[in-house]
């Protein structure tokens, strides 16, 4: 299985992410510049967390006209796998790929800790490996996380089991319904704010991240071939 | 030329974090009259077009495209013709 890790300006989760992949499933990782719009070579694109264009106009809008995301749609309309995280996430909303947007945290505190999630939605290509209804712990880094959607999206999101990961106990940012994750419709695009990359070894204090990653892996043995 | 300035706010049912912030420090100051504040974002873009209508025409488009999220904000604009961009 084929990774590649998209790195735009101001991006600075990406090596993180390259760390995870290879450390978390030795699989192969490509970093690929926000110029290069050809993504055929790979089975799954992770946009990761930062501050691309320095969250100039608002975050993740200017990424969301590079060149790669040309790639990035192209790939998930192919059905290939798409995670953003955190920025990643905010790129995604921004480009129409998912429903919604996220706003500057109700208290406008930029939050950095370790967070309890619980898994909502735990038969999808980025969460087969948790238990339905399991609390994990993983860290946000955000000023801006805080997920708004019209009520109208939000009980759409609730009738198709597209809220994947939302805060256990307390709301750091004031994400409607409480939201951390979500997925698009089709299933193969997830956005998050929380940091998996940051929770996969021991040492960071909670390996609960690593398995957003096995999860993939696993997915992409199970339908789409061998690793 | 023409001159466009954008004006994007958040939508009246979003609530505004900094709205919110900055009202309760002028309340704090004493400004007891003050009941709502509101941010939001001026943009200036000077552009060429043959006629009004076109320059219209784009600003609608990449006010909606790009400058604004149609999500959470809306947007005004104002648009003025005008000699050069030295003129701004």
């Amino acid at each position: 299985m084929r990774f590649a890790v998209t790195i735009f300006p101001g991006s600075n989760c990406d090596i993180d992410c390259i760390h995870a992949v290879e450390d978390v499933l030795n699989a192969s990782v490509t970093p690929v510049w926000h110029q290069e719009s050809d993504l055929s070579r790979y089975d799954a694109i992770i946009l990761p967390g930062g501050f691309s264009y320095g969250d100039y106009l608002r975050t993740g809008v200017l990424a969301s006209f590079s060149p790669v995301m040309e790639g990035v749609k192209k790939a998930a309309r192919e059905g290939k796998l798409v995670i953003g995280i955190c920025n990643g996430f905010q790129i995604l909303t921004e480009v129409g790929l998912l429903p919604g947007a996220l706003r500057r945290n109700s208290r406008l505190k930029f939050r950095c800790n370790f967070q309890t999630l619980r898994v909502e939605n735990a038969r999808t290509p980025f969460t087969c490996d948790y238990e339905q209804g399991e609390l994990i712990s993983i860290p946000i880094a955000h000023g801006e996380g805080n997920y708004y959607c019209d009520d109208a999206t939000l009980a759409e999101l609730k009738r198709n089991n597209q809220i994947v990961f939302t805060y256990a106990g307390e709301n750091p940012n004031g994400s409607v319904s409480d939201i951390a994750g979500i997925i698009n419709r089709e299933g193969n695009v997830l956005g998050m704010m929380p940091h998996p990359e940051r929770a996969i070894l021991d040492w960071m204090g909670s390996k609960d991240g690593a398995r957003v990653f096995t999860s993939m892996l696993q997915y992409w043995k199970e339908n789409c071939g061998a690793a | 030329m023409f001159k466009a300035t954008i004006y994007v706010t958040l939508k009246e049912s979003v609530l505004d974090p900094q709205g919110v912030a900055v009202r309760g420090s002028l309340q704090t100051l004493g400004y007891e009259g003050v009941k709502d504040v509101r941010i939001g974002k001026k943009i200036e873009v000077i552009l060429e077009g043959s006629s009004r209508e076109e320059a219209e025409a784009q600003v609608k488009e990449f006010s909606e495209k790009v400058l604004s999220n149609p999500v959470t904000e809306t947007f005004t604009y104002e648009l003025e013709e005008v000699v050069s961009c030295a003129s701004q």
